[in-house]
């Protein structure tokens, strides 16, 4: 399969991310296609694109949108997710970096479709960078009269706000997400009602990734029949898979849904010299591990899930044979414990004693009793609390006991740890 | 009081952004660090006046927030990318030599104010691992001895610029006023893509097109 870059096509451009390099390359033409569209022709022709979440859930947007009621009297809120923070997962950072302008053609054309004039972008607030450039992206639109009131002569208005979030993981969970930007604490809150009857401000809302708003620019431009020529029968279009970790070239590689870990691998080079692949996760740390045995399995919504994962946000983490596999999935309790916003009491609870065992565990410590103890946990936050997060934090370890009983037992044995951390590094035999 | 001449009229611009003035409250947060440096109880006092809420409703949103300092960080804070995937490829190496070199431990500061340390979650470059973030600017692909001669320069009062950033490395107070949404001007400097933002880009363009196939 080749690769098709869509989204990342321009980014060689060392002007991009400015109007006038946006522009030069076609940019906000499709905004004005759209502004001569009826809203509810845009919403049918992204349903029928068959453009499904690229934040995680895969849900399809079409769809999302369509579940805004017209003519109800209240504000409409478009946000946009992009509190990037899933372990593993860089693709939405560096969209941004490089392409801000394509993010704010796609809010324009989502809040008009569903009759929105308040649209946020809620960015993460650890990337400063990202911030200034949406920031300087809003402003020039403003000033170039396609942000603000009578949008390019259509009589449409619409006003954009960037948000910088403070640092909660907790915040890239939607419902988390509009707590934080009413002003409070990143909590989830139980649905229903979903955001789009009573979201923002108890008024509806849509919440969608920054990738997903972002290729509906491209949708509107190339049309259904094209973005459906790539990708597979329920997972259309393109999308930015993100490899990272012990890889020759890690990298954002933009192709096709469905393409598999081994077609990538070939692409780019595959894991570093002289190591072999152990294990990975398809789209970040709150999807279940998948090993070389998983290596042609498409990298679909579909695919992904009947193998036992999800796709997730397609951030593919490569761990080859010199990583503990207790190491990695301990610090990835860390994070979830540590990310835990301490609403429901089994994943508060829950994500501490997997840390306590885990701990142990990799110390050399424990019993084999633990591990069966570390299940028992896990089936005890598995779908306990109002949001995925204690989810997130069961997949890791769940999949790795799956798969690599023998190396936790083999920590036992020896009472402490069999690997050498340094082998595992990057600069491993350079300076270490 | 310095703050609150300093702020107040920034402070209204902000929340004149938002339909519901509570939605303010981050971005006043991040305004109050760019001029104490940390969230001060001064600085929750003010935001609670401005919001009409009460100082326990403000601390109850800066706690929750992990880049809200209840003290004073360094002019430079470093943190060190210590999750699962930047700790394998030497995160944790790098963290522990900079505690060491530093002769300070996880969220302290050097004696001078220069430098303090904290290590931090993913913060979504996993493709330029091991990372390090100084003031939330990128800084790609580092070992441990390059960390080292980063926080040598930073104490030095010479920083070098970021992987992917502004010319200039800001300061904290300075970035903190950014996400509080004053645009500092300086979103056009840098790159606009790193290099393994353009991996994949570049061996598409080396594919040979297949017979037919749209551009």
């Amino acid at each position: 399969m080749k690769l098709t870059p869509v989204l990342s096509a321009n980014w060689d451009q060392k002007d991009l991310f400015t109007i006038d390099g946006y522009r030069r390359n076609g940019g906000y033409s499709a905004m004005k296609k759209a502004l001569a569209m009826e809203p509810a022709a845009i919403i049918s022709l992204i349903k029928e694109s068959g453009l499904r979440g690229r934040g995680g859930a895969g849900f399809p947007t079409g769809l999302k949108w369509s579940f805004i009621p017209q003519g109800d009297g209240k504000p409409h809120y478009l946000v946009v997710n992009a509190d990037e923070s899933e372990p593993g997962t860089c693709k939405d950072m560096p969209l941004l970096l490089a392409n801000p302008h394509v993010l704010i053609e796609g809010v324009i054309i989502a809040s008009y479709a569903i009759n929105s004039n308040q649209a946020f972008i809620y960015v993460r607030g650890e990337v400063v960078h990202v911030v200034r450039r949406l920031q300087q992206a809003v402003a020039d639109a403003y000033a170039a009269g396609l942000l603000g009131k009578n949008i390019d002569g259509k009589g449409y208005d619409l006003d954009l706000v960037i948000h910088a979030g403070a640092g909660a993981y907790i915040c890239g969970e939607e419902t988390a997400l509009l707590d934080s930007l009413e002003g409070f604490r990143g909590q989830p809150r139980l649905r229903p009602p979903f955001p789009a009857i009573a979201g923002l401000y108890a008024c509806p809302t849509v919440i969608n990734n920054v990738e997903s708003i972002a290729s509906v620019p491209a949708i509107i431009n190339g049309g259904v029949a094209w973005f459906a020529s790539m990708g597979t029968e329920k997972s259309k279009g393109f999308t930015l898979y993100s490899l990272s970790g012990h890889v020759k070239q890690p990298g954002q590689y933009e192709a096709p849904l469905g393409i598999t870990l081994r077609e990538l691998l070939e692409l780019s080079g595959g894991v570093r010299e002289g190591h072999t692949l152990k294990f990975w996760t398809p789209g970040g740390s709150s999807t279940p591990l998948f090993t070389a045995e998983h290596l042609d399995v498409p990298l679909d919504y579909e695919g992904v899930a009947s193998a036992g994962s999800m796709l997730g946000t397609k951030a593919l983490q490569i761990f080859d044979e010199t990583t503990c596999i207790v190491r990695a999935v301990l610090r990835w309790s860390e994070f979830y414990q540590h990310e835990s916003c301490g609403k429901c009491t089994p994943c508060r609870e829950g994500t501490y004693w997997l840390v306590q065992i885990l701990k142990d565990l990799e110390a050399g410590k424990g019993t084999e009793e633990d591990l069966d103890k570390l299940l028992d946990l896990c089936d005890n936050i598995l779908g306990r609390a109002f949001c995925a997060l204690g989810d997130g934090a069961t997949s890791p370890i769940t999949s790795s006991i799956k798969y690599f009983r023998s190396e936790y037992i083999a920590h036992l044995t020896a009472g402490q740890c069999p690997f050498d951390p340094v082998a595992s590094t990057l600069f491993a035999g350079v300076n270490a | 009081m310095l703050l609150k001449e300093a702020t107040s009229d920034q402070m209204d611009e902000i929340i004149a952004r938002y339909p519901r003035s509570r939605s303010a409250i981050m971005p006043l947060l991040h305004l109050v660090q760019s001029i104490e440096g940390f969230v001060t109880p001064q600085g929750i006092e003010l935001v609670a006046s401005k919001l009409g809420l009460s100082t326990a409703e403000v601390s109850g949103v800066a706690t929750f927030y992990t880049q809200y300092k209840r003290r004073p960080v360094g002019e430079y804070h470093v943190g060190v990318c210590t999750n699962t995937l930047c700790a394998v490829m030497g995160g944790d190496a790098i963290f522990a030599g900079l505690k060491e070199h530093l002769g300070i431990g996880n969220d302290e500061r050097t004696s001078d104010g220069k430098v303090s340390l904290e290590h931090i979650e993913c913060n979504a470059a996993c493709d330029y691992a091991p990372l390090i973030m100084v003031n939330w600017e990128f800084f790609d692909n580092q070992t441990v001895e390059s960390a080292k001669a980063l926080v040598d320069s930073l104490r030095d009062g010479e920083p070098p610029a970021p992987s992917r950033g502004p010319d200039r490395l800001p300061t904290w107070k300075e970035n903190s006023a950014v996400l509080a949404g004053l645009n500092d001007g300086h979103a056009n400097e840098g790159v606009q893509a790193g290099p393994a933002s353009l991996v994949g880009l570049e061996i598409a363009n080396r594919q040979i097109p297949e017979i037919g196939e749209q551009r």
